[in-house]
């Protein structure tokens, strides 16, 4: 099949590539950018693990084709830490709060987190459980997962964190 | 796992897709969230050799009120409807039922249109769409018409639409003031399709049932209106008895398939039980 051209924004910077209509997402990015920082996991749309942001919404990038995102705005993992090497704020709580063991999960949940705390700014954490319902981990058991979350909404307030009580 | 090829589409507008598909016939099929078929393709179950994306077609979105109907357009997200106002304030179980569908991931891409149409009973809109007595509007080569949700399923994936045929919007009637509805679905985890699910809408007139609608999904190869159960309901007053003879009449018409969910016998009492939840909740809903 003939390749198509796209043009999109990744991290900021414009790409221009060609791409087969049938290229996924998740393969475009991780074999065409050299961005692997964005993992494929399960490849069935349930994991997670490959969420990126696109336009303002958190997607699956293992179900998306690379055609789609023609003209889009594409947020990764890659493009969450500043140039000069300083964590974004996620990336830093998750460190804190131990929100990773094997880290395979990991950037999917820094970019859903991102979305989260894009669209509600103080979520419940019924609502962060919620939120993150779209992304497995196989090792925390969530329980970091959710307290890096609050634990990032509680350093941006620049507000001590303080853990619920149980 | 690496679809097989296709070529890739992405018209303007409505007419242009209406034509493509034509043009190109059977082996062409619309793409709109691609939650369902882009697995599927991943899967080589479905390997189309054109994709016409809907992607494009601002036509093809929004919601709005227009006089008693509220129009979604066929490729407005599930996201969109559960941050609808219009939706949360005149259907409020649109958007109790898209809270459940999948994850939010899935949500942001899954389009109403794309859960409507393609027919997969596992999907959770149609119950919902046949108990509000809502109607399809659909667009191809031979102009425009309308199919009752109530009419268009025919099998598992079969449904009223003609291939070159799209759905453009989804129009539900306003349930009327005051009516009180529920959606209740079993599913074992996030993301899973219904184990078995009922949606409610019912009126009440001084402590009466005035009208009651009943939808089931995931319980036989199409979703079901369970109108003589509805029926069952009218002029009671939700009384033990008769909400249980109403739970018998939903019951006998599911023909659940076994499977990983659960034998059919378990899955047609959990559209049981999940019908008497649903009635309870929509009762204390209504006024």
């Amino acid at each position: 099949m003939a390749k198509i051209q796209v043009a999109l924004k990744v991290n900021g910077k414009t790409v221009e590539a060609l791409v087969e209509p049938r290229t996924l997402l998740v393969h475009f990015l991780r074999e065409q950018l050299n961005l692997t920082g964005t993992h494929v996991g399960c490849d069935t749309s349930h994991c997670g693990a490959c969420t990126v942001d696109l336009n303002g919404k958190s997607v699956k990038s293992c179900t998306l084709f690379a055609v789609q995102a023609n003209g889009a705005d594409l947020l990764t993992i890659e493009g969450m830490a500043s140039a000069d090497g300083t964590l974004h704020l996620l990336q830093e709580a998750f460190r804190e709060m131990h929100g990773l063991q094997c880290g395979f999960c990991t950037p999917g949940m820094i970019l859903r987190a991102h979305r989260l705390l894009q669209e509600n700014g103080h979520p419940s954490e019924e609502e962060i459980r919620l939120g993150i319902s779209g992304n497995l981990c196989r090792c925390t058991g969530y329980q970091n997962i959710v307290r890096a979350i609050q634990y990032a909404v509680a350093k941006r307030d620049g507000v001590p964190f303080q853990e619920a009580a149980e | 796992m690496i679809p097989g090829a296709f070529a890739y589409h992405r018209p303007a507008s409505i007419d242009e897709a209406v034509r493509l598909l034509a043009s190109l016939g059977d082996e062409a099929r619309p793409l709109a969230g691609g939650h369902s078929l882009i697995p599927m393709m991943k899967l080589r179950l479905a390997t189309p050799e054109h994709l016409v994306d809907l992607a494009a077609i601002s036509d093809l979105k929004g919601i709005r009120q227009e006089s008693k109907e509220i129009v979604i357009g066929a490729m407005t997200t599930q996201h969109e409807v559960i941050a609808s106002e219009l939706i949360a304030s005149q259907l409020p179980i649109l958007r109790e039922a898209a809270l459940v569908i999948a994850d939010p991931q899935v949500r942001y891409m899954g389009t109403v249109g794309g859960n409507v149409a393609n027919g997969d009973p596992g999907n959770d809109l149609p119950a919902v769409m046949m108990c509000l007595d809502a109607s399809y509007q659909v667009l191809g080569r031979n102009g425009a018409r309308r199919i009752s949700a109530r009419r268009f399923y025919r099998g598992a994936y079969f449904t009223a639409l003609e291939p070159s045929e799209i759905l453009a919007a989804v129009r539900i009637p306003l349930p009327p003031k005051g009516h009180g509805a529920a959606y209740e679905k079993l599913k074992r985890k996030v993301g899973d399709y219904a184990t078995a699910a009922a949606a409610v809408v019912l009126t009440l007139n001084g402590g009466k049932v005035a009208a009651c609608s009943i939808g089931l999904t995931n319980v036989a190869d199409t979703p079901l209106w369970a109108e003589e159960a509805g029926s069952i309901l009218v002029g009671s007053s939700l009384d033990g008895a008769t909400v249980k003879k109403a739970i018998a009449a939903a019951e006998a018409i599911t023909s659940p398939a076994a499977d990983r969910r659960g034998p059919a016998a378990y899955r047609t009492k959990m559209a049981g039980v999940m019908l008497s939840r649903a009635l309870t909740r929509a009762r204390a809903r209504a006024n």
